[in-house]
C-alpha cells in the first residue's frame, strides 16, 4: 500500500515538478530515491586503480614472494614460466608484436603496470577472485614483471614504485583512430557501385574438407522446417559424454586432457596409473575437492571447492573408466 | 516467380528428399524408431516431407492428423512457456576450440533461424569472463560516485522508480567475425557473425542518473562501469556517450534480464562493441581519464600492421550480413529464394542494403523492412531466382553518414589481418551447383 503510494508520488513527481527543476543547472537529488554512499562504502568497493597509480593501496611485495605465490595459485593454469597460452600467455613474445608471427603476452602488449595489478587484484585466481591481500597482489605482479625481464629479481614493488615501471610496450598504444566518436572519419572507403563493379571474382578462401564437421554435424543445427535443407556434415558421435561435459562445467579441461597431458595429466593417463587400485576413487574424489600434491609433476592441482561431492565422484568414475 | 527455363519453382524441404545431400543419419534414425514404435508425435515433424514409404503420410490428406482427433495439452503445460520440441536446434552453440573453459567463453546466437530483427532473450548470445553469477536482486546495489555532488548507492526498487524508456538495441561483439580476418575459418553465420543480437531493452537513462547525482562538469570526462561477476568486468564509457544514450537497463524483451544478460542490472551502450554494456553493473565512478582497463590494454584492442595497437576502439562501424540462404544450408531446387539478413552500424540508421548474387560485380538493392531503428539491427529482404548454376551471395549495408561496409580487401589494406576486432567486411557465402551454401572469401 504504502510501497504504491510512494511509486505514484514519485511519477508525478517526475512529471509536474521534473520538468521545472530540470531547468535548474544539475540540481541533485531531483529524484532523491536511494541513498547516501558513505565513504567507508564506497572504500569497499573502489577498487579500481588508473595508471597513474591512482587507487593503489598501502602495502609492498617481492619477486620472490610472488614466486611462492605464483607456483601455489597461479602455474596450473599458467605455466611455471608463465609461458601457457591456455589463457592469455603472461610472459615472453616482446618485440614481436611488429612481425607476421606476433606473440601476444602480458609482457608485449600491456602498457602500464598498474593495469596488471588491478587485474590480479579483482579477477585472480580464476576460481577465487577477490581473496588476495594487497601485499600478495604486489608479489605476484613483481613476480610477472620478472618473467618478463622487466623489474630484476630483487625488486620490490609499492604502490610508490609501480606506477613507474616502465612495460616494453608503454608507447605501443594509439587512439588515432575512428572508433571513439560517433562523427569520426572511418579508415575504409568502399563506395555502392551497382554494376560492373569488379572484372574478376577471384575465391580466396574457403572452408576445406578436412575441416568440415569441426563444429558437428550442421543438419543438426538448422531449424527442421525451412525454405532450405540441411547439410550432414558429421556422423553422430557414440557413447555418452556425460563425463566430458561433466569435466568441461567444472573446468577440470582447463589443465587436463582426455588423452594428452597440458598443465596436468590426461585423463586417461589417470585411469593407466590407477588401473586396478580399488582405493583409488576415494582418494581421488578427495584430490579434487582438497587439491593435489603434485603427484604428475611441479605444479600442484589446486583445491577446486566448489565441485560438489557427487559431481565429484561420476568424475572420477568416468576418468577411471577410461574416460571415454 | 518461374525459373529461367520457365517452370515454377518449388521447395522441397528436406535434405532427404534431395538426391545430391548425403542422408542425415539423426534424422532417418529418429524416424525408423517412430516408426517401430508405431509412429506418433514424434515422427510428424517430417510429415511434410515424408516419403509414402516410411508410412508416415497418414496425417497427410486425405486422412485427418492424429492431433485433430485427440484433445491437446491443458493450459499451463508449461507456465512459462517454451518453444516447440520440434525447435531444438535452435539454440545457442559454442565454437570448438575456441576458448578453454566454458566460464570464460562465448555462445553464438543462431542467426540462420531467426526471424525479424529481435533476438529471442534465451538466444541472445554469450560472452562472459567469469561465469554467470547468481544475483539475488534484493541483496543487490548500484554505487554512483567519483567526481559528483553527491556519490549514492541503489537498490533494485530505487532504480525502478526513475522515469523508464525502452530502446531496440543491437548488442555486438567486439571480437565478431574475428576468426575471418585471414580466411573462413567456421561453417555457419551462426559461428561467423553470432556474437550479435538485438533486444527491446528497458530501463534508466544514464544521464538521468547522472544528473541526479549531480556530476562535476568541469572535470568529468569519463566513467568506469564496473560489474559484479567474478571478473568485476570494468570499462571505460566517454561522458559524451553517457549523457547521449547510454542505458541503465532491468528489463529485456518485455521481461527483466536474463542473468546471462547480467540479471538484475545492466550498462546497454548503444552501437559499441558488446564487452562496454557492462553486465551485473554494480559500479559507476564518474573521473577525469580512462581507466586503462585490462580489457582496454590486454584485449579489445586492435593490432595493426607495424605493431601499434589501436586502443579505446568502442563503435561498431556499419557491417550486414545474409542470414538465409547462408552456410551449411542446400537450396533444394531452382527457382524463388527470398535472400534475406541483418544490417546495423553502430553510428545510427541503416540507410540502404544492396545484395549481389554474383560475388560483387553487379548489386540490387533490397527491402528495408520496418522498423529501420538507430543503432538496431535491420531486416532486409530481395527475391532471387536461382537458375541452378553457382552463386557467390553478399549484403553491402551504406549508413546513415554515407558509409560503405568495406570489402575484405580494403579491411586488410588497412589494418592486416592480425586485429581481431572490428571486421565488418561484406561476407560471402557460395552457392555451388547442388544448391550447397558455404563460407567462402573473394578478393
Amino acid at each position: 500500500m504504502s510501497r504504491c503510494f510512494e511509486r505514484s508520488l514519485g511519477v508525478a513527481f517526475a512529471l509536474t515538478v521534473g520538468a521545472s527543476l530540470m531547468a535548474m543547472a544539475a540540481a541533485p537529488l531531483q529524484f532523491g530515491f536511494g541513498k547516501p554512499a558513505t565513504t567507508q562504502e564506497i572504500a569497499g568497493w573502489d577498487i579500481d586503480v588508473r595508471p597513474d597509480g591512482t587507487g593503489l593501496p598501502r602495502g609492498r611485495g617481492s619477486v620472490a614472494q610472488g614466486q611462492a605465490l605464483y607456483d601455489e595459485k597461479c602455474a596450473s593454469c599458467h605455466g611455471t614460466f608463465g609461458e601457457s597460452n591456455s589463457y592469455l600467455q603472461i610472459a615472453g613474445g616482446v618485440g614481436s608484436l611488429a612481425t607476421d608471427q606476433p606473440v601476444r603476452t602480458t609482457g608485449s602488449k600491456l602498457n602500464y603496470a598498474t593495469t596488471l595489478w588491478d587485474y590480479i587484484n579483482r579477477a585472480m585466481p580464476f576460481n577465487a577472485p577477490q581473496t588476495l591481500q594487497p601485499d600478495e597482489v604486489y608479489a605476484l605482479t613483481a613476480y610477472v614483471l620478472n618473467l618478463n625481464d622487466i623489474i630484476p629479481a630483487d625488486a620490490v614493488l609499492d604502490a610508490d614504485s609501480l606506477p613507474k615501471v616502465k612495460m616494453p610496450n608503454r608507447n605501443g598504444f594509439t587512439t588515432d583512430h575512428g572508433f571513439m566518436r560517433r562523427n569520426d572519419t572511418p579508415d575504409t572507403h568502399n563506395v555502392a557501385c551497382m554494376k560492373d563493379c569488379v572484372q574478376v571474382v577471384r575465391l580466396s578462401s574457403e572452408m576445406p574438407d578436412y575441416a568440415r564437421d569441426q563444429h558437428g554435424n550442421l543438419a543438426d543445427q538448422t531449424r527442421t522446417v525451412g525454405a532450405t535443407g540441411r547439410i550432414a556434415t558429421a556422423k553422430p558421435t557414440g557413447g555418452s559424454t556425460s563425463g566430458l561435459e561433466l569435466a568441461r562445467a567444472a573446468s577440470c579441461t582447463a589443465c587436463h586432457g582426455v588423452t594428452e597431458k597440458l598443465v596436468g595429466p590426461g585423463f586417461r593417463e589417470v585411469a593407466s596409473r590407477y588401473a586396478g587400485d580399488a582405493g583409488a576413487e576415494s582418494r581421488l574424489v578427495g584430490k579434487i575437492k582438497a587439491g593435489g600434491t603434485g603427484a604428475w609433476g611441479a605444479v600442484a592441482m589446486p583445491a577446486q571447492p566448489q565441485v560438489k561431492d557427487s559431481e565429484a565422484r561420476a568424475l572420477v568414475q568416468w576418468i577411471l573408466g577410461g574416460a571415454r | 516467380m518461374l525459373t529461367d527455363d520457365g517452370k515454377p519453382g518449388h521447395i522441397r524441404p528436406a535434405p532427404e528428399d534431395h538426391p545430391s545431400a548425403p542422408p542425415d543419419p539423426v534424422r532417418r534414425g529418429l524416424l525408423r524408431r517412430a516408426v517401430a514404435l508405431g509412429g506418433g508425435a514424434v515422427a510428424a515433424y517430417t510429415a511434410g516431407s515424408a516419403r509414402a514409404d516410411d508410412g508416415l503420410d497418414k496425417n497427410l490428406p486425405p486422412h485427418v492428423p492424429e492431433w485433430s482427433r485427440t484433445l491437446g495439452a491443458p493450459i499451463l503445460a508449461s507456465p512459462y512457456g517454451a518453444p516447440s520440441r520440434f525447435e531444438a536446434n535452435v539454440k545457442r552453440r559454442e565454437s570448438p576450440g575456441l576458448t578453454r573453459t566454458p566460464q570464460s567463453s562465448v555462445a553464438f546466437t543462431p542467426l540462420q533461424n531467426l526471424f525479424g530483427i529481435i533476438t529471442p532473450s534465451g538466444l541472445h548470445f554469450e560472452r562472459h569472463h567469469a561465469g554467470v553469477p547468481d544475483v539475488d536482486p534484493h541483496q543487490h546495489r548500484l554505487m554512483i560516485h567519483g567526481l559528483v555532488a553527491q556519490p549514492r548507492i541503489y537498490t533494485m526498487d530505487d532504480i525502478v522508480r526513475f522515469p523508464s524508456v525502452s530502446r531496440i538495441h543491437f548488442v555486438e561483439c567486439g571480437a565478431n567475425t574475428g576468426m575471418e580476418w585471414r580466411n573462413v575459418a567456421v561453417p555457419t553465420v551462426q559461428y561467423s557473425h553470432g556474437m550479435l543480437s538485438c533486444s527491446e531493452w528497458t530501463g534508466v537513462l544514464l544521464s538521468t542518473l547522472l544528473d541526479e547525482v549531480g556530476i562535476d562538469r568541469a572535470k568529468a570526462k569519463y566513467l568506469l562501469a564496473e560489474g559484479a561477476d567474478g571478473a568485476s568486468l570494468t570499462r571505460t564509457i566517454p561522458l559524451a556517450m553517457a549523457l547521449d544514450d547510454v542505458l541503465v537497463c532491468y528489463g529485456q524483451n518485455g521481461e527483466m534480464l536474463r542473468p546471462e544478460q547480467g540479471y538484475p542490472l545492466r550498462l546497454l551502450v548503444p552501437g559499441v562493441q558488446g564487452v562496454s554494456s557492462v553486465k551485473w553493473l554494480r559500479r559507476i565512478e564518474v573521473g577525469d581519464q580512462p581507466w586503462n582497463t585490462r580489457e582496454e590494454a590486454l584485449h579489445y584492442i586492435d593490432l595493426m600492421p607495424g605493431g601499434k595497437h589501436r586502443q579505446y576502439t568502442w563503435i561498431h562501424e556499419a557491417k550486414s550480413v545474409i542470414t538465409a540462404p547462408s552456410g551449411g544450408q542446400v537450396l533444394l531446387d531452382r527457382g524463388y529464394h527470398e535472400i534475406t539478413g541483418l544490417a546495423w552500424s553502430g553510428r545510427g540508421k541503416v540507410k540502404r542494403v544492396d545484395v549481389s548474387t554474383d560475388g560483387g560485380r553487379n548489386w540490387r538493392t533490397a527491402r528495408l523492412s520496418e522498423p529501420v531503428l538507430t543503432k538496431a539491427l535491420t531486416r532486409f529482404r530481395i527475391d532471387w531466382t536461382w537458375n541452378g548454376g553457382p552463386a557467390l551471395l553478399q549484403s553491402r549495408v551504406i549508413d546513415e553518414t554515407g558509409y560503405v561496409q568495406p570489402t575484405i580487401r580494403q579491411l586488410r589494406t588497412v589494418r592486416g589481418t592480425r586485429s581481431i576486432y572490428h571486421n565488418n567486411a561484406i561476407q560471402t557465402w557460395r552457392v555451388d551447383a547442388t544448391g550447397e551454401v558455404s563460407n567462402v572469401q573473394v578478393l
